[in-house]
């Protein structure tokens, strides 16, 4: 969202060169979303809206809790519920917040073709600079988790910055700062994944054998973290991805082809300069056009002459 | 134009004026389409005004190349069918490759090679049309699930890398044999450059008078 902090970037998307990193000596960062905590208040998604100017349009109800139904160009955070039936037959309900988890390895930076509208900060942030957006979409083909949204108004993706303004100058992200259960968490990584576990302990303490963090290595690590209790099914929370991972058509796409067609058709144009400069141009001959009068005399003869 | 009264007309003047908004079209789609798809060709999107113009025209370019190659196939298909000559060509390649054409066997109007450009445009063109617009953001973003996206973004690019080597070898052909630019920027062959690279096309021309002045009647 805000291009105020330019010299910690250790990521940049569509960039060949080391991108300004002399400041990067600073924190990992990490939001942790305890969901055995949440009661699905939205404090967080007015807190979302209030702090980045959004203004989603006014929908219609539409039978669920879920509201507005889904994320969008101004709707970066989503309170999404979902209601289980365990296996004593009894009911959860499973509120998870939804929203970008600022993965270690982001997808959508490595999809995006335009220089610098995807960075990822020092910290771990992924923030995308609006103004250096094109519009194409690639970054939600990229993206594991289904998460930014293109605006049809601006044809700019958008999607949770982490409050990114707010931490480069020492304040938590606003939805932390309005959860009144203490669900919503941030600090260092290192902090949060020490606080994951003893909320983990205690989770497993009261029955939730299979509580654990969800901090997915298949995208080396989020920056934003869960304590989920069943974390041996994360689907089950309005189907966050059991094992994210960025498509291996994307990396087939961005990683192998990308790489391979430059250096492809930059080598078909040198073959072609080197057969003219060794084989050299065909040129028809004043014999050929000898030849062909010939040619054209005799079957004119025969026409004549049948 | 100034012409030799004994030119053959290799293309009509409808052949030539598809033949170059198609390659306008093509070159304008290459330029835009390469500059997202690696970032040391990004500099690219600022000839269409930036990269939002780049991303906003270049579907647009496509619309107008598949039209525009709706016109080139019916105008050339018919000429383009393989037939047994181009077995024998084909083996000659290597002469053909180093100009040593008394070696190479007698073809038609088009070779192996001018066919093969065609078929694989006819191929590459409509698999670039559809992808494209299954990745189309504005207008097709919501209309297909992001793994369909995923594998129709691959097969584009893909495509479009088949599609600009067969261009790169179509170019450097038209550099390559001398006067084939003429042709089809002024539409005409002298009679010697019929008999150098197209002998059985030459005999048919030669042998019908008419068809110098009739091109439709060209085969």
């Amino acid at each position: 969202m805000s291009d105020l902090q330019s010299q910690d970037y250790v990521r940049r998307s569509a960039t060949t060169m080391t991108p300004p990193m002399a400041r990067s000596h600073e924190d990992q960062v990490a939001k942790l979303i305890d969901v055995s905590r949440c009661i699905g208040c939205k404090a967080c998604q007015s807190a979302c809206m209030e702090w980045n100017d959004l203004r989603p349009e006014i929908g219609h109800f539409e039978g669920s809790y879920e509201n507005p139904m889904d994320l969008g160009p101004s709707v970066w955070t989503l309170m999404k519920f979902n209601e289980y039936e365990n296996e004593q037959g009894n009911l959860e309900w499973l509120i998870r917040k939804d929203g970008c988890m600022h993965c270690e390895d982001p997808g959508c930076l490595k999809a995006c073709p335009a220089p610098g509208a995807i960075v990822q900060y020092a910290n771990g942030i992924v923030d995308f600079i609006s103004d250096k957006c094109i519009g194409c979409g690639y970054c939600v083909k990229g993206c594991p988790f289904d998460i930014p949204r293109i605006s049809k108004t601006d044809h700019k993706a958008y999607k949770c910055t982490l409050c990114s303004d707010r931490v480069t100058v020492g304040l938590e992200p606003a939805c932390v700062k309005a959860c009144p259960t203490g669900a919503i968490m941030f600090g260092s990584k290192t902090d949060m994944t020490h606080w994951a576990g003893e909320r983990i302990e205690d989770l497993k303490s009261r029955g939730f054998e299979n509580a654990g963090l969800y901090d997915p290595p298949e995208v080396q690590g989020t920056h934003v973290m869960y304590v989920l209790h069943h974390a041996d099914r994360p689907s089950l929370y309005s189907g966050l991805p059991d094992e994210p991972r960025i498509s291996p058509v994307v990396q087939a796409w961005k990683g192998i082809l990308k790489p391979l067609a430059v250096i492809g058709i930059a080598a078909a144009a040198l073959a072609g300069f080197f057969h003219w400069v060794t084989v050299g141009p065909n040129e028809v001959q004043d014999e050929d056009e000898a030849e062909a009068d010939r040619a054209m005399r005799e079957v004119e003869e025969e026409e004549k002459s049948p | 134009m100034t012409r030799p009264k004994r030119a053959f007309t290799r293309y009509t003047t409808l052949n030539r004026v598809n033949h170059w908004i198609n390659a306008g079209l093509f070159i304008l789609l290459v330029l835009s389409g390469l500059s997202f798809f690696h970032p040391i060709l990004f500099f690219l999107s600022g000839l269409f005004g930036g990269g939002q113009w780049a991303r906003a025209a270049h579907p647009w370019f496509g619309v107008g190349l598949v039209i525009s190659w709706i016109g080139m196939f019916i105008q050339f298909w018919r000429t383009n069918l393989f037939n047994r000559d181009d077995i024998a060509w084909s083996k000659a390649i290597v002469q053909v490759a180093t100009n040593n054409d008394e070696h190479v066997p007698p073809i038609g109007r088009n070779n192996s090679g001018q066919k093969a450009v065609f078929w694989a445009m006819t191929l590459l063109i409509p698999t670039l049309f559809v992808t494209g617009l299954l990745i189309w953001e504005v207008y097709f973003g919501q209309a297909t699930s992001i793994p369909v996206q995923r594998v129709a973004v691959l097969i584009h690019s893909l495509a479009a890398l088949g599609a600009i080597l067969v261009w790169v070898a179509h170019v450097y052909a038209a550099i390559w044999i001398r006067d084939s630019v003429r042709s089809m920027t002024q539409g005409y062959v002298t009679p010697g450059w019929a008999w150098h690279h197209h002998r059985k096309w030459f005999y048919q021309l030669a042998s019908g008078q008419r068809a110098k002045t009739d091109p439709r009647k060209n085969p």
